[in-house]
């Protein structure tokens, strides 16, 4: 794997391209506040999304592969790693010294992998259809409408707010972990990882508001 | 004339190693690849003499019988090394560090051995320094000392309560550089069970292949055995459970002579026996007694109060305790040598003072310490009228930087917090002082075999003053042995491999392979351990901190009497060829259970009190010393080298007359 | 105290281990847990059974060599001990203790609970040393002055016994805490610094060798440690990698 030959590169891959992900996760956060206090500004930031070349052509593609890249490392990582230790305990008691969230990074990683499938299939794929295949002309008021009817039905709801709660459970490790895989952990360590513990609870939360938030405020069709 | 030559070279004292380093022989370094060397053990001396050879050219194979070189238990010291650098400027010099070393060992040891020693002490510092070494500092990021027992200076070297262990990864590392060369073969999880002779010189080994069971033939030129010592023939002591004296012994056996097995160091601050499952004694560095204050109660009823649990010792008055080292020793108080303080302890035991329920432990107490270093922050940290609460904390703080993970040890074992009640010792074996006997060269009696660390008895006379271990093993391995052995190989180089294939090595291992036969076959009645721990009382009860002619010659019988039941019941289960934990045991209790017939022969032998050795006949009876030990110089001033003839009682006594030219030999006063 | 044993037997590598139950009666709390293997065994030599082979040594918590996985964590429930420091009173009366060797695929199992950590030897082999040879002509151990923080931290690093514990703890069998220790030592020293670069590439290389996994920073290692080795050194080690790395 050239450059990724090593356990320490591909952690510290693993943390660039965690990191990468939280900082997008933070921006779509902010974006979808907006549905709940402005939804005019939901609609313009969205457009712009939806419709300017740079985030379409370049960041999109750099996100994706973001993505890509950081759960396939993940399952490289996972399956070396169990194959580290060939016998297994008959006891093994983990909680007592590491946190659960900690040793099962690849539980809520899967979690998170198939709720973006649920999200591709609920957002991009339409979205896709929509822009390119049935080239519909551009409505720069459709994303609020549209946004809000998603969460009218409670499985899906559900579905949301289970995913995230295991978003919180990833960050809750990855997020202070990225910091120490790249060999941060100095005199600021402590006040940082009070920020990302901060983070991985206040995100998904705000995540899982805004999805209530829209389902018990429905829109007519 | 003895039939031992020391070698010692002619000329002044403080130019006899110089002189000497510059006439002897060298190898030229082409040679010095077609010549290996074996080195048995790898704690400090064997490590850092494996390493040391192997940089200097020669092939190195060395043994370990722990499953890496790391483990050895050199690892386990405490306390420091001690080296005459006079960064404190306290009037320290080589000479000084010679002279106490000398008194320390109280006249036993050889002066001119002894003053290589601290000639070169100093560069062992700059040395592990180099390697990375983590001594402790101060903040001036210069190197801190400390003050040990027995010695009015500050000499030693510590990094914190682990100095054995960072001075042996530091030989260790060195090690790891040469075997990623190839220069040393390391072969752990091996034990040397036979050395072989080849025309009277010293040419190889037998050994056994802990993990397979295997038994290996190896060769060399020269033979190294830096094996250890032998305390464990006490089965309780503060040795790791696999230290013994098997290499040494076997050496014995074949012509090395054994040289004052009687002395042995009981170290004073151990930490007391519970009950008849332990396994081994822990040590409490003797660096504790720099600010702890042994004590027992002036009176019975206290102690008998808290024997039964009515009483703690913190309730006792000042005035109602006896601080015994300080009443009997103002001038050197509790830091008189390991030895002394010893017997002190022990005869406060035996008058009925001991303070736990076997009636074996004193107390060390930090109070007087906590409070002396509370006062003195509170003024640094400029903190007027401190309450006794905050007194205490900075001075426990002060205490935990210092020993704090003594302290920790102490209280897992113990289940006490020794920051607010006192700690509880009691003596226990440490250290042997006696081991092969070597020339100056630090060769045995045997040509081409060599005898360095704790293994052999050179440099610490009858007692081991503390701090001097460290320096030794590691004088011996960096700076002498690299040396001296170039003398002797010198004349190798057109020698060629040495075959393994000779009638002699096919006589040595079919006598180690008869005697594994012998174990695992002989269906016997007891364990091993049944029998260890039955030499072990033998030993500590009539051949341990006092010791008498009926005593002796009891011991003596009992333990002749003790190995042929053991030969004949012993009971080893499993076979020979796998990893087999008891029989390992049984080829090292074996040798123990002759070892410790000759320690009790030699102790017979030495009619006067030196050192370790305490003989109840030989005391002071009058003046300021009564009841101190007695020295004889008349009649022993020399090294007592032992000649195996078949059996141990049969040993036929060699001396090596011990000449005290720079020191003028005086009665020991700690007064 | 009357307690069940569950071991882990094993005759050789080769050969399939499993879990066997004995019961030993009339412990004390006083006792260590090596001590109380030690009732064990004398136990099965008298009733002519093999004893139980585990790796001990020094018994003093510094060695490094003893190394058994009690009731699912390395070295026992307590905190900043080794199995031989580990005292019978952490354990109640009638408890089952589950006794199992060190796992990871870098260290095979000998013979019951007797582990070959030898991939540690390779590591320490591969850079863990600074080049200098023995001589009496060395600088003066005072030349370079090195700032108190600096020795002690080095100090602290230094004090890792090589038992493995951290790789036994670690779910994914990572052995991050021993190298970050011994990379650490060396490149908080002045002395160390010289030869940084290679030594910390070569030591990862090695390790990866060796087939330890990849550290996840689940902090199992740190809690575990006896020695109480922080996981300050894994960052460091990585820092020391990462730099090293694009030094080239």
């Amino acid at each position: 794997m050239g450059i990724l030959s090593s356990s320490i590169a591909r952690k510290v891959a693993m943390a660039l391209s965690g990191l990468f992900l939280v900082f997008f996760l933070a921006q779509h956060f902010t974006i979808n506040l907006t549905s709940i206090i402005a939804p005019d500004t939901f609609n313009s930031w969205s457009h712009f999304m939806g419709t300017n070349g740079l985030v379409q052509y370049l960041l999109q593609p750099v996100l994706i592969f973001g993505v890509v890249f950081h759960f396939v490392m993940g399952f490289v990582l996972e399956l070396k790693n169990r194959n580290a230790r060939a016998i297994g305990y008959q006891a093994y008691k983990g909680n007592a010294s590491s946190s659960w969230a900690s040793r099962n990074m690849i539980i809520s990683g899967v979690v998170i992998l198939a709720f973006l499938g649920l999200h591709f299939y609920d957002f991009w794929i339409p979205e896709i259809v929509h822009k390119y295949f049935e080239s519909n002309p551009e409505d720069p008021t459709r994303y609020y409408a549209e946004t809000v009817h998603k969460f009218e039905s409670p499985v899906r709801v559900g579905l949301y707010v289970f995913a995230f709660v295991l978003l919180a459970l990833h960050l809750w490790h990855g997020f202070s972990s990225a910091f120490q895989s790249m060999g941060f952990n100095n005199a600021y360590s402590k006040a940082l990882k009070g920020f990302t513990k901060l983070f991985a609870v206040i995100i998904p939360l705000g995540f899982i508001f805004i999805a209530l938030y829209h389902h018990f405020n429905q829109l007519p069709h | 004339m003895s039939i031992l030559d020391s070698k010692i070279p002619k000329g002044p004292l403080a130019d006899k190693w110089t002189n000497y380093k510059n006439k002897i022989n060298l190898v030229n370094p082409a040679n010095k690849r077609n010549i290996d060397i074996i080195v048995v053990g790898t704690g400090l001396a064997g490590g850092s003499a494996a390493a040391t050879l192997a940089e200097l050219g020669y092939n190195v194979k060395a043994y370990c019988y722990q499953d890496s070189p790391r483990r050895a238990h050199s690892i386990a010291a405490q306390g420091g090394i001690n080296a005459a650098k006079n960064y404190q400027g306290d009037g320290d010099s080589t000479y000084r560090l010679f002279y106490d070393t000398v008194k320390g060992g109280d006249y036993r040891s050889r002066e001119a051995n002894v003053y290589r020693l601290a000639e070169v002490s100093a560069n062992i510092i700059d040395q592990c320094v180099a390697q990375g070494v983590p001594f402790a500092r101060d903040y001036g990021g210069l190197l801190d000392n400390r003050s040990f027992g027995g010695v009015l200076v500050s000499r030693t070297f510590y990094a914190k309560g682990q100095t054995g262990q960072q001075l042996l990864l530091g030989a260790y590392s060195a090690m790891n550089r040469q075997i990623a060369r190839g220069k040393i073969k390391m072969y752990n999880r091996h034990e040397m069970l036979d050395v072989v002779k080849i025309n009277g010189k010293a040419r190889g080994i037998i050994a056994r292949n802990l993990v397979t069971g295997e038994i290996e033939r190896h060769s060399a030129h020269a033979v190294v055995i830096a094996s250890g010592g032998y305390g464990n023939v006490y089965f309780l002591s503060t040795n790791a459970m696999g230290s013994n004296a098997t290499a040494a012994w076997k050496i014995h056996k074949k012509g090395a002579f054994f040289a004052n097995p009687c002395y042995t160091q009981i170290h004073p601050t151990c930490i007391p026996r519970s009950g008849d499952y332990q396994s081994k004694l822990t040590l409490m560095s003797e660096s504790l007694r720099n600010d702890g204050r042994i004590w027992v109660p002036k009176k019975m009823e206290d102690v008998l109060a808290i024997r039964e649990g009515t009483l703690k010792p913190t309730q006792i008055l000042e005035e109602d305790r006896d601080y015994y080292l300080e009443r009997r020793y103002p001038a050197f108080g509790n830091l008189v040598p390991r030895d002394v303080a010893s017997r002190a302890a022990k005869e406060r035991c035996d008058a009925g003072f001991g303070v736990n329920a076997t009636g074996e432990a004193v107390y060390l107490d930090f109070t007087s310490a906590i409070q002396r270093y509370g006062t003195e922050q509170a003024k640094l940290h400029h903190i007027e009228n401190p309450s006794e609460t905050k007194i205490t904390e900075l001075g426990e703080a002060v205490v935990e930087e210092k020993y704090g993970n003594l302290f920790q040890m102490y209280e897992k074992i113990v289940d006490e917090n020794p920051y607010k009640t006192p700690m509880m010792i009691y003596p226990a074996t440490h250290y042997t002082m006696g081991g092969v006997w070597v020339d100056y060269n630090l060769m045995t009696t045997v040509d081409g075999l060599y005898c360095i660390g704790e293994a052999n008895f050179s440099d610490h006379g009858a007692n081991r003053l503390g701090a001097s271990a460290l320096m030794q093993g590691l004088a011996d391995g960096y700076f002498v042995l690299p040396y001296t052995i170039g003398d002797y190989l010198a004349n190798d180089i057109r020698t060629g491999k040495i075959p393994t294939n000779t009638p002699e090595f096919d006589a040595a291992e079919k006598e180690v392979t008869d005697k594994i036969n012998f174990f695992v076959n002989n269906k016997g009645e007891h364990s091993v351990d049944y029998y260890h721990k039955k030499l072990g009382k033998i030993m500590w009860d009539k051949v341990g901190m006092a010791r008498n002619a009926k005593g002796l010659t009891e011991a003596m019988a009992e333990i002749k009497a003790l190995r042929e039941d053991f030969w004949k019941n012993v009971k080893v289960p499993g076979s020979s060829n796998e990893m087999n934990p008891e029989l390992e045991k049984a080829g090292r209790v074996a040798d123990f259970l002759e070892l410790g017939e000759l320690f009790a022969k030699d102790a017979l032998m030495r009619e006067e009190s030196c050192g370790g050795h305490f003989r109840e006949e030989s005391v002071e009876l009058d003046g300021e010393q009564k009841g101190e030990a007695k020295r004889n110089d008349v009649d022993y001033a020399f090294v007592a080298a032992w000649e195996y003839k078949g059996d141990p009682g049969a040993a036929v006594l060699h001396k090596e007359d011990l000449e005290f030219k720079d020191i003028e030999l005086k009665q020991r006063s700690y007064k | 105290m009357n307690l069940t044993l569950k071991i882990w037997r094993q005759k050789d590598a080769e050969t399939k281990g499993k879990m066997v139950v004995y019961k030993v009666t009339d412990i004390s709390e006083h006792m260590s847990f090596l001590e109380m293997m030690d009732v064990l065994n004398e136990q099965l030599v008298n009733s002519n059974e093999e004893p139980v082979a585990f790796d001990h040594d020094c018994r003093e918590g510094i060695c490094g060599m003893c190394s058994m996985q009690i009731n699912g964590e390395p070295h026992g429930p307590d905190r900043g001990v080794t199995t031989c420091q580990l005292h019978m009173r952490m354990f109640k009366d009638g408890d089952t203790i589950t006794i199992e060797p060190f796992r990871a695929k870098a260290f095979p199992v000998i013979k019951d609970l007797v582990v070959d950590r030898s991939s540690f030897e390779r590591i320490q082999q591969a850079g863990g040393f600074i080049s200098v040879n023995t001589s009496g002509n060395t600088q003066d151990a005072n030349a370079i002055p090195i700032p108190k923080y600096a020795a002690d931290e080095a100090m602290d690093s230094a004090t890792c016994i090589g038992c493995g514990a951290c790789v036994a703890a670690c779910k994914n069998a990572s052995a991050m805490l021993f190298v970050g220790a011994k990379v650490s030592q060396y490149a908080l020293l002045p002395q160390g610094r010289v030869e940084a670069t290679e030594r910390v590439l070569n030591m990862v290389e090695q390790m990866d060798k060796e087939g330890f996994g990849n550290c996840t920073n689940t902090g199992a290692c740190e809690i575990e440690c006896p020695k109480g080795i922080s996981l300050e050194n894994i960052a460091r080690l990585n820092r020391e990698y990462l730099s090293a790395s694009l030094k080239g």
